[in-house]
């Protein structure tokens, strides 16, 4: 079966600058499917190339098996959600959603219909003779939704429909519009550089950077197993090694050398061999925290090291864990009542301790993508070991 | 409560309107009155106004020339403004979307004529248009027209210098509102199934509305009442309302029937100006009524 949509190698170039990168991309009918990514990498130039406002320079855009890429935007089967919603000024609440059924030329009684029952799907049918001066943020978007849902598109282009509400509505209208994915059953496509969005929104997202995209994937995989340092980083904290293969044991494990800590126990995920330099990706919430050493089978690593840094925020503490050059982000779920144990302190000796199994390989590692992950200022020493600005792939 | 705060919000109003109160009664309204009521007094032998009150000048506004120079300057105005705003609209259009270089180069050279003499522009349109001009040579030479016909001195050669002075200031307002306005709309009615003409008359256009009206008038009404152009390029075939005005008090020295005139020609602009200024309010008024209600 063919995909419902699809990028096939399309590249745009605004002057000397690469803004999408022979991206492939392809979008199942009916999925919640994010572009996520920070501002700059090609997000909404990819959705821009699919509504019609640009044009690639090289590749093309298919829709449900039909070449799209040169058709103008009026004449593609989707329809978009503009950032700040684009509504027109001078036209009322039901005239912004009758406009697509007008320029089509449908008979008034069906526009009349249509928007009416659209009215009562955003529940502003009291709100409808306003223009769009007089109505909130929220409300704007929900117009915005149902002008754009009325004209039945294959596909709806959200380009960061949220950006523009505060913290509170931009939940609630999350939610709303999970609700409406769920109600229309249409493909969305939506474009967001807020990692939160898109993680509890999509079905799939595709990670952008630099006009590629580095990586697709459900939720869960692309920050469990990132398989890039700037997905890793983009998404979530983590802490990033680079170490060498010394020896394999038994069950796909093996040992990798790191500079300053002592050999490190990791899955093998892909096949490597003695000598290669890898990168290693462990997110907070995987290491442990404890005062004593804790009694654990051989399949964990369980370090010494000494708290920098604490942060308290009720459910969970953040604490920065000094190991010779490394210095770890931690995160420990307060799963228990915390005033019952004794929480550690700042300064205190720790032991740091994380399943083998919890390490995530990745393929691809640059440098500058540390500066993505949320550090306190460093105190004394270095940060991490030295960095390569990629390693060899080897699968 | 309410009430107070109502009456004290119009003590506000008029504590800050009365100096453009008192401008416009001093500059405008008391000059008016006075022409309209110059219109009713006689004249005497020496070119001045005489005592006591007359409907002379009434009775001679009833003269057979006048009806078509009216028809003439109304269509020449109305031909001007549509020329004009036909013009502008693009070019505001594209002086809006243009990037930043272009854009402040594109404004100076709209502004640049003001540099030099209205006067000065308009004898070189004279010049230009003249049997032996440029113009005129050229169009020959290219066969367009033939050597007989005359490019200055009509209706045509008035329109033409009309439209050449009065574009910047359609060009100026509508470029402003086309620079105000938000070209993401063009691409949200694209998306809707526009197509581009469509996308421009039905949010473009409206878009920029306030600027259009203003437009409007500031080229319509000086063009009602021009009358250095017909002046300098126009022919006895070519007069306006304004040349007649100026008749009366340069070579006839009748007072009361220029300001007959004049009052003629201030209720031919006063009364589509109050229409317009009528039609932007009740769409204005619109936005602030149904705040008050929620």
């Amino acid at each position: 079966m063919s995909e419902f949509l699809e990028f096939d190698g399309v590249s745009k170039n605004f002057g000397n600058l690469r803004a999408v990168d022979q991206v492939s991309l392809s979008v199942r009918k009916g999925e919640f499917f994010s572009l996520l990514g920070p501002s700059g990498c090609g997000k909404t130039t990819l959705l821009r190339i699919l509504a019609g406002f640009e044009h690639p320079d090289t590749g093309r855009v298919l829709l449900n098996g039909e070449d799209i890429t040169a058709l103008p935007p009026n004449r593609r089967k989707v329809n978009t959600i503009f950032q700040n919603y684009a509504l027109f000024p001078h036209l009322t609440v039901r005239e912004n959603i009758a406009f697509g059924l007008r320029i089509a030329k449908r008979p008034r009684l069906q526009i009349d219909e249509e928007v009416g029952h659209m009215l009562s799907l955003i529940q502003m049918e009291d709100q409808a003779h306003k223009k769009p001066s007089e109505i909130s943020g929220g409300q704007k978007q929900r117009v915005a939704v149902a002008r754009a849902l009325i004209n039945k598109p294959q596909v709806l282009l959200l380009d960061e429909p949220l950006a523009a509400l505060d913290l509170k509505l931009r939940q609630r209208m999350s939610l709303e519009l999970d609700l409406i994915h769920d109600e229309v059953g249409i493909t969305f496509l939506y474009v967001t550089h807020d990692q939160g969005e898109a993680m509890s929104l999509s079905d799939r997202i595709a990670v952008m950077n630099h006009g590629r995209i580095e990586q697709v994937g459900i939720p869960a995989e692309i920050y469990e197993a990132p398989r890039t340092s700037f997905v890793a980083a983009f998404i979530g904290d983590t802490n990033f090694f680079e170490g060498q293969v010394t020896e394999f044991c038994s069950g796909d494990y093996m040992r990798l050398s790191i500079d300053g800590l002592p050999d490190v126990l990791c899955f093998k995920d892909k096949p490597l061999q003695s000598g290669n330099l890898i990168y290693l990706s462990i997110r907070p919430e995987k290491f442990h925290i404890s005062r004593d050493r804790p009694l654990l089978d051989d399949r964990h690593n369980c370090l010494p090291g000494k708290v920098e840094d604490v942060i308290y925020l009720g459910t969970h503490t953040r604490y920065w864990v000094r190991i010779n050059n490394h210095r770890l982000a931690v995160i420990q779920q307060h799963s228990r009542f915390l005033l019952d144990e004794k929480p550690i302190r700042w300064e205190e000796e720790v032991w740091i301790s994380w399943h083998a199994d919890d390490g995530f390989m990745l393929d691809r590692y640059s440098e500058s993508d540390e500066t993505l992950i949320g550090l306190p200022p460093e105190k004394t020493g270095q940060t991490m070991g030295p960095a390569e600005d990629s390693i060899e792939k080897d699968s | 409560m309410e009430a107070r705060i109502a009456r004290q919000k119009k003590k506000n109003e008029w504590l800050v309107t009365w100096p453009s109160l008192l401008w416009l009664s001093l500059l405008f309204v008391i000059p008016t009155a006075i022409v309209f009521m110059v219109a009713f007094k006689p004249t005497d032998n020496y070119g001045g106004i005489g005592p006591g009150w007359t409907l002379e000048t009434l009775r001679h506004l009833v003269n057979p020339n006048y009806p078509a120079i009216i028809w003439r300057t109304v269509t020449q105005s109305c031909l001007t403004t549509l020329i004009c705003i036909l013009l502008s609209v693009p070019a505001g259009y594209f002086i809006a979307r243009a990037n930043r270089p272009w854009r402040q180069l594109l404004l100076l050279l709209v502004i640049v004529p003001f540099w030099t003499s209205f006067l000065i522009r308009i004898f070189a349109w004279k010049i230009l248009l003249h049997p032996e001009g440029l113009i005129k040579r050229t169009l020959v030479f290219l066969h367009v027209i033939g050597p007989e016909v005359s490019l200055l001195y009509n209706s045509g050669a008035v329109l033409l210098v009309m439209v050449y002075t009065f574009l910047p200031f359609a060009i100026l307002p509508i470029y402003a509102a086309a620079e105000k306005f938000d070209f993401h709309l063009l691409e949200a009615a694209r998306d809707l199934g526009a197509h581009q003409w469509q996308a421009f008359f039905r949010v473009f256009i409206p878009g920029i509305r306030r600027g259009l009206l203003t437009a409007i008038m500031v080229v319509f009404i000086p063009a009602l009442g021009s009358y250095v152009i017909p002046d300098i390029v126009g022919g006895p075939n070519a007069e306006m309302i304004g040349n007649k005005i100026a008749q009366r008090v340069f070579v006839d020295r009748n007072l009361p029937q220029a300001s007959g005139l004049s009052a003629l020609l201030i209720l031919a602009v006063l009364i589509p100006l109050l229409a317009v200024l009528a039609l932007q309010r009740s769409k204005d008024r619109a936005v602030p009524l149904i705040r008050e209600d929620a």
